[in-house]
């Protein structure tokens, strides 16, 4: 995918004027805040719950060549075929070779936000490969040639109306305004795509390094016809998401919905063990499975290595009033919300992404809801650091930081300035005690006022204070 | 016990009323109160623009400032989670230094948080009648767990009524540099803020954070809503206002 993080700020400007955006974003409060505040008191422990989720995925961090080569081997052993991707451009490639190889004409895919990093669609088309996205969200934006917003409900930027309008426009059959109705529409255009595919693509919510299964958990049964029924099932995922055992993953999966959607548990919960053998009933007869590197290995054994703890959840930006305020789009590649703001930069570079580490309040919404203690407010303040360390700031903010610093270090010099400061402030404030303009500051002012200081510092005072 | 008073930066230039009203409270609890003259900033503005040269010096500042005192104590959760939270990561690296900015951490306190889990405050001395909303801002709430503290302090003042508007914990868009270099983002955050202030309809808004103070009613004013007051819990709780 284009990486366009380097427009945030433009792109801030647009969304928060985006007036159709604004009243389709109101929805995250009760959807998704609401739902997930409702269901955690369904644990006995949550914060429990969650230490244990985080040192599972740890364990897994502090060695995980070890649990891929477990998972390698478990997984080969049931009849598997795993591929290792170290870019996104190797997973396009693999992908497109299993394709001739089997003389796939059409793909039926199942949500996928690694397969969003790579571009893969536009790869795969460009082979000869029709591909359909079979998640309704997905499949939406696939009609309206749009990228996912959210990592767990790509279209919640869209509304009902929209929804409307464009299926009218695709489908050619009069437009429906009614929820179920719509669903009805595109259960039926997508049935024939599940029947007729070649190739079913899916993610991976988890790999299980002692059964070598790709776990996926959806809501729609659009994953569970995508990997059962085509000839060959290619799964493809981050190398970070290999847990050690099934019962790991019961951990993980309490978390999960709860953190995601606030549900209890997700409709399906699809556990892929090796193709179909002799005796099955159902399955793909060829099942690959792609471990995508694609810049997560850069992370270990460094202070952001927690970030690959991240199971995807999407809590992290449902309670992030930043994402809340204007979306996925803004940030400008695959990932947004908390956890964006730290891969992107990441991924695709700091220097293409400046704005993202800064365009936090640090207001720890996000590290108190995540269900694997990412302490992501402090990863965006290393980014931070690194973008100091690397002179990737303003100029003008490095000089008002260097000035700064200098006062603060020099208490005479810094109440002396602080001294007069405080005077021209309450002078410019003028009898209202408002200051509806400041120079060097109209990232302030253009919407707020600033109220005036009363014109001495507490020091002043609480010194003639003390000689009274 | 001798209570080192941390003014913070904001409280010493934009309002330091707010700084007499927590000195008040402070001795109201029993307290002995020292204010250290040379104190300046506690670094939070560098640590959070990814200076963390400029934070650590200024932590080291801090520690020779206050290490003497039993306790230090801040009108601001912001300030006092930088000192708690922040300042033995800045000195992870120096067993030495690190041990004392431990001890002094642990004995950093937010004002509410310390009257009433530590000075046990009965009696609170001031006066206020009329309707309150609270705003719990972040750094207090989140690293801190300050959010029954400020709530009980009020519960003990007879003409207080405290109304609760809706996302009370929802950040106000203040975030220091953030509100000027994301202008129109904080500005958005704190016109939502204003928006469920308004509607619950209260005298005053009340927070323990100069900084999502002056952002909100910064806002408020702009948005030409110039009747509720905008308060620190510590002036609210020390009654250095005019009753309503």
């Amino acid at each position: 995918m284009q990486v366009s993080a380097i427009h945030f700020k433009r792109s801030v400007t647009e969304k928060l004027n985006d007036a159709k955006l604004q009243n389709a974003l109101s929805r995250l409060q009760t959807r998704f805040v609401g739902g997930r505040a409702a269901v955690i008191d369904e644990i006995a422990d949550f914060e429990a719950s969650r230490t244990a989720a985080a040192a599972i995925r740890d364990c897994v961090l502090k060695n995980l060549d070890q649990w891929l080569l477990r998972f390698e081997q478990q997984a080969t052993a049931r009849g598997a075929t795993v591929h290792w991707a170290e870019s996104g451009a190797d997973v396009n490639r693999i992908v497109a070779e299993i394709a001739a190889r089997h003389g796939v004409r059409k793909a039926a895919k199942s949500k996928s936000m690694v397969t969003e990093e790579c571009g893969l669609n536009e790869a795969l088309e460009a082979q000869g490969v029709e591909v359909v996205e079979t998640d309704l969200g997905e499949y939406i934006l696939q009609l309206a040639h749009e990228a996912p917003s959210h990592i767990v409900a790509p279209v919640v930027h869209k509304n009902k109306e929209d929804i409307a309008d464009l299926f009218a426009d695709k489908h050619h059959l009069p437009r429906k305004t009614d929820i179920a109705e719509l669903c009805r529409e595109a259960r039926e255009i997508l049935r024939p795509a599940f029947l007729s595919a070649d190739m079913g693509i899916s993610g991976a919510n988890f790999l299980v390094a002692e059964t070598g299964s790709a776990l996926i958990v959806t809501n729609e049964g659009n994953g569970r016809l995508v990997t059962t029924l085509p000839r060959v099932h290619v799964a493809i995922t981050g190398i970070e998401k290999v847990v050690p055992t099934l019962e790991d993953v019961t951990t993980l999966l309490r978390l999960l919905p709860r953190s995601a959607t606030g549900q209890s548990i997700t409709n399906y919960v699809s556990v892929l063990t090796g193709a179909k053998g002799a005796d099955d009933h159902d399955g793909p007869e060829h099942f690959h499975i792609i471990l995508v590197d694609n810049g997560r290995s850069s992370l270990l054994g460094g202070e952001m290595q927690s970030m690959l703890r991240c199971i995807r959840c999407g809590a992290c930006m449902n309670h992030c009033p930043v994402y809340q305020n204007i979306g996925g789009h803004a940030y400008g590649w695959v990932y947004p919300g908390p956890m964006g703001s730290i891969l992107t930069p990441t991924f695709v570079g700091l220097e293409n992404a400046p704005d993202l580490p800064n365009a936090s309040t640090l207001c720890g919404a996000c590290g108190v809801v995540c269900p694997v203690k990412i302490p992501l407010p402090d990863l965006l303040r290393q980014l931070r650091e690194k973008q100091m360390a690397r002179g990737l700031k303003s100029w003008q903010e490095k000089i008002a930081l260097k000035l700064w610093s200098w006062m603060a270090r020099h208490p005479a010099v810094y109440a002396l300035s602080t001294k007069i400061t405080v005077r021209v402030l309450k002078y410019a404030g003028g009898r209202e005690g408002l200051l509806h303009r400041l120079p060097g500051a109209s990232g302030w002012t253009d919407g707020r006022d600033l109220p005036a200081p009363v014109g001495k510092t507490f020091r002043e005072l609480y010194r003639q204070g003390k000689r009274s | 016990m001798r209570v080192g008073f941390f003014v913070t930066c904001l409280v010493d230039a934009m309002r330091p009323s707010i700084g007499f009203a927590a000195i008040r409270l402070l001795e109201a609890a029993g307290c002995e109160v020292v204010v250290p003259e040379d104190q300046t900033c506690c670094g939070q503005p560098a640590y959070n623009s990814g200076d963390r040269g400029t934070a650590k010096t200024l932590a080291l500042k801090v520690l020779g400032e206050f290490e003497t005192c039993d306790y230090v104590v801040a009108p601001s959760g912001s300030c006092a989670g930088m000192i708690r939270m922040h300042y033995p990561d800045l000195w992870r690296d120096d067993p030495a230094i690190l041990d004392r900015i431990t001890l002094l951490s642990q004995r950093t306190y937010e004002l509410t948080d310390f009257l009433v889990n530590v000075a046990g405050l009965e009696t609170i001395p001031g006066h206020f009648h009329g309707t309150l909303t609270y705003h719990d801002s972040c750094s207090g709430l989140r690293e801190l767990g300050v959010q029954n503290q400020p709530r009980a302090l009020l519960a003990k003042m007879p003409g207080v009524a405290l109304k609760e508007m809706v996302e009370a914990t929802t950040c106000c868009g203040f975030g220091g540099a953030f509100a000027v270099k994301f202008g129109e983002l904080s500005t958005r955050m704190a016109d939502n803020k204003c928006s469920h202030i308004e509607a619950a309809g209260t005298d005053a808004i009340v927070a323990g954070d100069l900084g999502c103070l002056l952002n909100i009613e910064g806002r408020l004013r702009r948005r030409g809503n110039h009747t509720i007051q905008v308060l620190h819990i510590a002036e609210v709780l020390a009654g250095n206002v005019e009753d309503t």
